[in-house]
């Protein structure tokens, strides 16, 4: 940086210019890059490698399975997690904005534990922690019931944070036009206030949802039937039996088939907003 | 006029150690046209808020229509009906088009029925000029018609009273007559309004009366005659001949205490 300077200032008399420095400098980098390329490239055993994790065999005997059972109960976990998390978040969120100092900070110590806390560890709280001390409890909906509760409690300390803030970004004029109205604070809020705060967070929701979609994998620890498997597990499963890592590739791709759309959608909902903000 | 429809008396408003309103006392008839002038800081924006208690009153009373605002058992949300508010930044609801920025309030907190206020709605477009842009999102109309619209709004709700803060000074030039248009017609109509405003033409042709504030008082109040063509207090002349004639001011000593009003 400082000798980057120092060429401005004072012209050197001898050595390269600045550009010549420019082009090197690139040039450098462009060949550390090929030469690691081939590096893999000899270094790798190819037939090893696609033996492992490329098998035409073994990917064609998984499907339609990883489709109709894998991919469809990690959706289903997902969107289950979050309509609880989104229905959680919101109360939370109303909470944390609320005048009444005790709900404040219940709302703050439910966001600080949450969002401290492993979703893992959650997840064997729900599965193991919760049947033991409460023997004879049955959560509703079995697994899914489960499934959602755990995913949904640690995405509603994330939505919570998100919401709130969504809330405070709109203009404060909003709600004394809606309050000289009439309205009421609670029907300001409803009406006026969190339609728009929801405009504003649409893009930092949905990448919630996909961060939801790999969390689901934490199904895994909960002990599933085989109908109730999803994609992470779906694919270990299928690893063992077959002693080969295809269908780990494959699971992979599934997911990656939901998640690169949606994280394109977020991209260009946040260039619309920004459009909308000039 | 039997009794005043706007009636403010001994007003105080502090924000933490800054006493912006200090000590007013105003009555407003019905029917009555009455401007608030004043430079900023002088308090007027806030005196305004607190007629329709979007501003909490550290002191003193506030009525409209003979119920007291400022009673900690009064019903704000029912007496706000009466007052309509129309805001410097015009605060229309940016995610509704501008029919829905009319019945939706009526809707909500009149609870008329669709078709009524779907009318009360198209009625008022009418009055403002904007019936064509009645499918319109704000964001596509200009300031002037934006505030045309927000005035729309407010006057859906058959209040009986129309504060304005500043409701021009926000507008491109260009822009001011039409948005000074709609209000003067209100004027006409006998609607009772309460004015803070820059505007001195509107002031003088439009308003009953005129109010000149500074430092938290009312320093001067009387006919637009009086308070613009002839006023008794300094402050009052040094106010008009800086605003009416900005390109003629002299370059001043600032004078750390005018606010306070020591003078």
């Amino acid at each position: 940086m400082t000798s980057d300077t120092d060429v401005q200032l004072r012209p050197r008399k001898k050595g390269l210019t600045r550009s010549q420095r420019r082009s090197l400098s690139r040039g450098a980098q462009y060949a550390v890059f090929v030469a690691a390329v081939i590096a893999f490239a000899v270094s790798a055993d190819w037939g090893r490698l696609k033996n492992q994790f490329a098998q035409g065999s073994i990917a064609r005997q998984m499907f339609p399975d990883v489709i109709t059972l894998a991919l469809k109960n990690t959706v289903l976990y997902t969107l289950s997690g979050f309509v609880v998390g989104l229905a959680l978040g919101m109360v939370i969120a109303l909470m944390r904005l609320s005048s009444v100092g005790p709900y404040r900070w219940l709302a703050g110590i439910y966001i600080e534990i949450f969002r401290g806390l492993p979703a893992l560890l959650i997840f064997i709280f729900i599965g193991v922690a919760v049947p033991l001390a409460f023997p004879g409890t049955e959560i509703v909906g079995g697994t899914y019931g489960k499934v959602a509760l755990a995913l949904g409690l640690v995405a509603a300390a994330y939505m919570a944070e998100t919401i709130r803030a969504g809330i405070q970004a709109v203009p404060k004029g909003q709600l004394e036009a809606a309050r000289s109205l009439g309205f009421s604070p609670a029907r300001a809020m409803i009406s006026i206030i969190i339609p728009q705060a929801f405009r504003i967070i649409l893009p930092p929701l949905t990448n919630e949802l996909v961060l939801l979609f790999k969390d689901s994998s934490l199904v895994l620890f909960l002990g599933v039937t085989l109908e109730e498997r999803e994609l992470s597990k779906y694919g270990r499963d299928l690893a063992s039996t077959t002693a080969n890592s295809t269908p780990i590739l494959v699971a992979g791709l599934c997911y990656l088939l939901i998640t690169i759309p949606l994280g394109f959608v977020v991209r260009r909902m946040e260039a619309k907003a920004q459009e909308a903000v000039k | 006029m039997s009794r005043p429809e706007i009636e403010v008396r001994g007003l105080h408003k502090s924000f933490g150690d800054n006493e912006v309103l200090r000590g007013i006392d105003l009555e407003i008839g019905q029917g009555e046209v009455v401007c608030v002038i004043g430079p900023s800081g002088s308090g007027k924006s806030t005196l305004l808020r607190c007629v329709n208690l979007l501003e909490e009153p550290t002191k003193g009373q506030v009525f409209v229509g003979g119920t007291e605002l400022t009673d900690p058992d009064v019903d704000i949300d029912a007496v706000r009906r009466r007052i309509g508010m129309v805001f410097q930044q015009f605060n229309l609801f940016p995610h509704l088009t501008v029919t829905e920025n009319l019945t939706l309030p009526q809707r909500r907190v009149l609870r008329r029925d669709k078709a009524k206020a779907a009318q009360v709605a198209a009625e008022n477009l009418e009055r403002v000029g904007l019936s064509e842009k009645a499918d319109a999102y704000p964001a596509s109309l200009s300031g002037g018609q934006q505030q045309r619209v927000a005035i729309a709004r407010s006057l859906s709700m058959g209040p009986e009273v129309m504060l304005f803060d500043e409701p021009t000074s926000a507008l491109d030039p260009e822009l001011v007559g039409d948005v000074l248009a709609v209000m003067r017609m209100l004027a006409d109509e006998g609607m009772t309004m309460m004015v803070v405003t820059h505007e001195m033409t509107f002031a003088r042709e439009v308003a009953d009366r005129v109010v000149f504030m500074d430092g938290g008082i009312i320093v001067e109040d009387g006919t637009p005659g009086q308070v613009i063509g002839a006023p008794t207090h300094e402050r009052t002349r040094h106010f008009l001949s800086r605003l009416l004639d900005p390109a003629m001011a002299q370059v001043e000593e600032e004078i750390s205490d005018q606010v306070g009003g020591a003078d």
